[in-house]
């Protein structure tokens, strides 16, 4: 009887993760395209994507983004916990407002951030004219790009964030603080050594969720340039995620694609255990 | 055990939520092609792509549905964008086998690869369609005609070649506003870039034309007609881009008009570029018969006048025109071949013309009076069925390879990269030649 209670759940992960997961192995290792014809090739596909400039110029872009989009997030979502955290008043509505952009629909915000960074008629680009910066394309140039999507990005997941982290913060002992204050410890000393070290579970939690997030990045990059998965004319936003799709649906080399979606998932173990180290380390005393 | 219990619940119900918008796509996306036959009329799914008005079906649909109560057209406009959306997304649906409508929409470029796969299709031979050969110079319906003897396709639009201009900035930079007077003044390219100098020295928020990309089609397919009427594959698929002339000659014409500063650098079929027509970006676009309603759809009501239509430089060239096929997972067949046989008959197509200007590959339509003498609204009352339809016998056929939708797509991205800055000039050509050897293999 137990077995049959908790099968659903397994029954689901073995359709839609386990299953897809072998797929795409089994296709990896064969040359397999759009004529259905399949061959063996081994490590084949392997060997090709690492020397492919696309698949690393992808790689280059997808770390690019994450680090302009994520390192800023964290900061902002914490110190928007941190003030969320004092007593004020409307603080439910104001802590439940900063959650609004997540329930925006992705294309939504995409559009509208289309509009802002368009090269002719942006708003960002009239803002910047007032401080004699040039017309900036921002599809055309590689850096630019990165920060008009790691805008959107941060739009739309730095309130979810701030409220874990709120939540992680509430989970903290007030005797903690009041000894603190009893023995003279200033509010940011307070901030710096009590709230980011018992903060840190959470932390970690939030820098991992960013991380796989953050490295399968394709919705507002793809919806940036009208739609396709090009990511500029030359690649200057072609993320990971984008790269697989073009491979395996545009190009219809599916053992390609399916090749790169596993190392996809390589780089999002290394992402993951290189951020959960530094995080880990974070306020930390011993 | 508390942890790992929850941990199960979260992702179980993250399961059931990917399960749930699985299905409802499945529902949204349509597989069903409307009602059971028995109860109410048959809705027959006619998918299209393009800029602005695209296929130009509009009128002829609300007739047909005006008419016919048991069979009701729905069209669904995928996307403007062809080589890079629709296409790749049919080609999904069509080997998945579900999603595609009744009647589909296939441009030039995917016609090779339609071809390869008569499996997707269902033969309208079966649907009585064999006697519409009169209808259709030779190429068009052999187009349309599979390796097996399969029909599979209908030809709606055939291509020919005019310039659209902006005839009241014309006006304001001191140039003839008159199309004849406009035509005169560029036999060659090489006029047409010295005046566009001169535009440009007058009007200052205007570029000469809209981007590297158009234009380079326009050359392209007109340089193809004296290269064997070959693009990138020769007639045995092999790839031949870097030694076909006609690639070089429209690659060298582009990079000129980009360096010399005459583009509003816009990629066409983008967003961008479909505001950069309204708010008058550029002043000239390659205009074959059916970017007439991609410019009017997209320029919009108060763009009317101010576009006008003349010839253009170095002669006629042929790039573009579709046709309809009816894949083999429709439903209903005999409907939708029905459908496709009334929107590519003569009166529809001289209609279409008349209303958005996609020049009908029907040769009866092409020689109805009311086409030859048609003129439009939108472009000043310009005499299109002078510049398209007198031409239109004449037109030849440009071969394009089974993966030619694919290496466009890269040529293109070079193209527009070097307008962009993001391909420096000097190393353009080289990655051009390179990139589409990659997307071919």
């Amino acid at each position: 009887m137990p077995y049959a209670l908790v099968s659903p759940y397994f029954l689901l992960f073995a359709a839609f993760g386990l299953f897809p997961l072998a797929f795409t192995l089994y296709y990896s290792l064969h040359d397999y395209d759009l004529a259905g014809g399949s061959e063996w090739t081994g490590l084949g596909n392997y060997a090709s994507l690492l020397a492919d400039d696309d698949f690393w110029n992808a790689v280059v872009n997808t770390i690019g983004m994450f680090v302009i989009a994520t390192v800023p997030q964290m900061l902002l979502a914490l110190f928007l916990a941190n003030a969320l955290n004092k007593r004020f008043r409307f603080r439910l509505a104001i802590r439940m407002s900063v959650l609004l952009p997540l329930v925006t629909s992705v294309v939504a915000v995409a559009v509208v951030f289309t509009q802002l960074y368009a090269r002719d008629w942006g708003l960002v680009n009239y803002l910047l004219s007032w401080f004699g910066v040039e017309t900036t394309n921002w599809r055309a140039e590689r850096i630019p790009s990165w920060i008009a999507i790691a805008t959107m990005v941060d739009w739309r997941w730095t309130g979810y964030n701030a409220i874990i982290f709120l939540a992680g913060m509430q989970t903290i002992p007030r005797d903690l603080y009041e000894a603190a204050a009893i023995d003279g410890a200033s509010r940011r000393r307070q901030f710096w050594q009590i709230t980011l070290p018992m903060l840190r579970p959470t932390m970690i939690f939030v820098v991992l969720n960013s991380t796989i997030g953050g490295l399968t990045l394709f919705s507002e990059p793809t919806t940036f340039y009208n739609g396709n998965v090009d990511g500029g004319s030359q690649g200057q936003f072609q993320t990971v995620a984008m790269f697989i799709v073009k491979q395996g649906f545009r190009e219809f080399d599916y053992g390609y694609a399916a090749a790169a979606a596993w190392l996809l998932f390589l780089l999002i173990l290394i992402g993951a255990l290189v951020n959960f180290l530094v995080v880990r380390r974070i306020g930390g005393t011993k | 055990m508390m942890i790992s219990k929850r941990r199960g619940l979260t992702a179980a119900s993250a399961l059931a939520a990917v399960v749930l918008a699985v299905t409802s796509c499945g529902s949204g996306g349509g597989a069903d092609s409307g009602a059971p036959a028995s109860s109410g009329p048959v809705t027959i799914r006619v998918q299209t792509f393009g800029g602005g008005a695209n296929f130009g079906y509009k009128n002829a649909i609300a007739k047909w549905n005006a008419e016919h109560k048991d069979i009701q057209i729905k069209e669904e406009h995928l996307t403007d964008q062809f080589e890079q959306q629709y296409w790749p997304q049919m080609i999904q649906w069509l080997t998945s086998g579900t999603g595609a409508g009744d009647v589909v929409g296939i441009d030039e470029g995917g016609m090779g690869l339609a071809k390869a796969h008569p499996e997707w299709w269902a033969d309208l031979k079966e649907y009585g369609l064999e006697s519409r050969k009169a209808d259709f110079p030779a190429w068009k319906w052999e187009n349309g005609v599979a390796p097996d003897g399969k029909l599979f396709g209908l030809g709606t639009d055939i291509g020919g070649m005019s310039l659209c201009y902006r005839k009241d900035l014309f006006e304001q930079a001191g140039l003839p506003g008159d199309r004849d007077e406009v035509s005169a003044l560029w036999p060659t390219w090489d006029d047409f870039m010295k005046v566009g100098r001169q535009f440009q020295s007058k009007v200052k928020d205007t570029k000469w034309t809209d981007g590297t990309n158009t234009l380079y089609q326009v050359v392209l397919y007109q340089e193809a007609a004296k290269n064997g009427n070959v693009t990138y594959f020769d007639q045995q698929n092999n790839l031949i881009l870097d030694k076909n002339p006609a690639v070089r000659t429209a690659f060298d014409f582009a990079q000129k008009m980009s360096q010399q500063g005459m583009t509003a650098k816009l990629r066409n079929f983008s967003d961008e570029w479909a505001a950069g027509t309204q708010r008058g970006a550029f002043a000239t676009v390659g205009c074959p018969s059916w970017m007439l309603g991609t410019v009017s759809g997209n320029a919009g009501d108060a763009g009317s006048g101010k576009w006008d239509v003349a010839s253009v430089p170095g002669g006629g060239g042929n790039w573009g025109g579709s046709w309809l096929a009816v894949p083999a997972q429709s439903k209903h067949p005999k409907e939708a071949a029905m459908v496709a046989d009334y929107l590519t008959q003569a009166q529809t197509q001289a209609s279409v013309f008349a209303d958005f200007g996609n020049m009908p590959s029907n040769t009866k339509a092409q020689q109805d009076p009311a086409v030859q003498g048609a003129k439009n609204e939108y472009f000043n009352d310009a005499p299109i069925g002078e510049i398209f339809a007198k031409s239109a016998a004449d037109l030849q056929p440009v071969f394009l390879g089974v993966n030619h939708t694919q290496v466009k797509n890269a040529v293109e991205a070079v193209i527009q990269g070097m307008d962009d800055g993001s391909v420096p000039y000097d190393q353009a050509w080289q990655q051009l030649v390179d990139d589409a050897a990659k997307a071919a293999d």
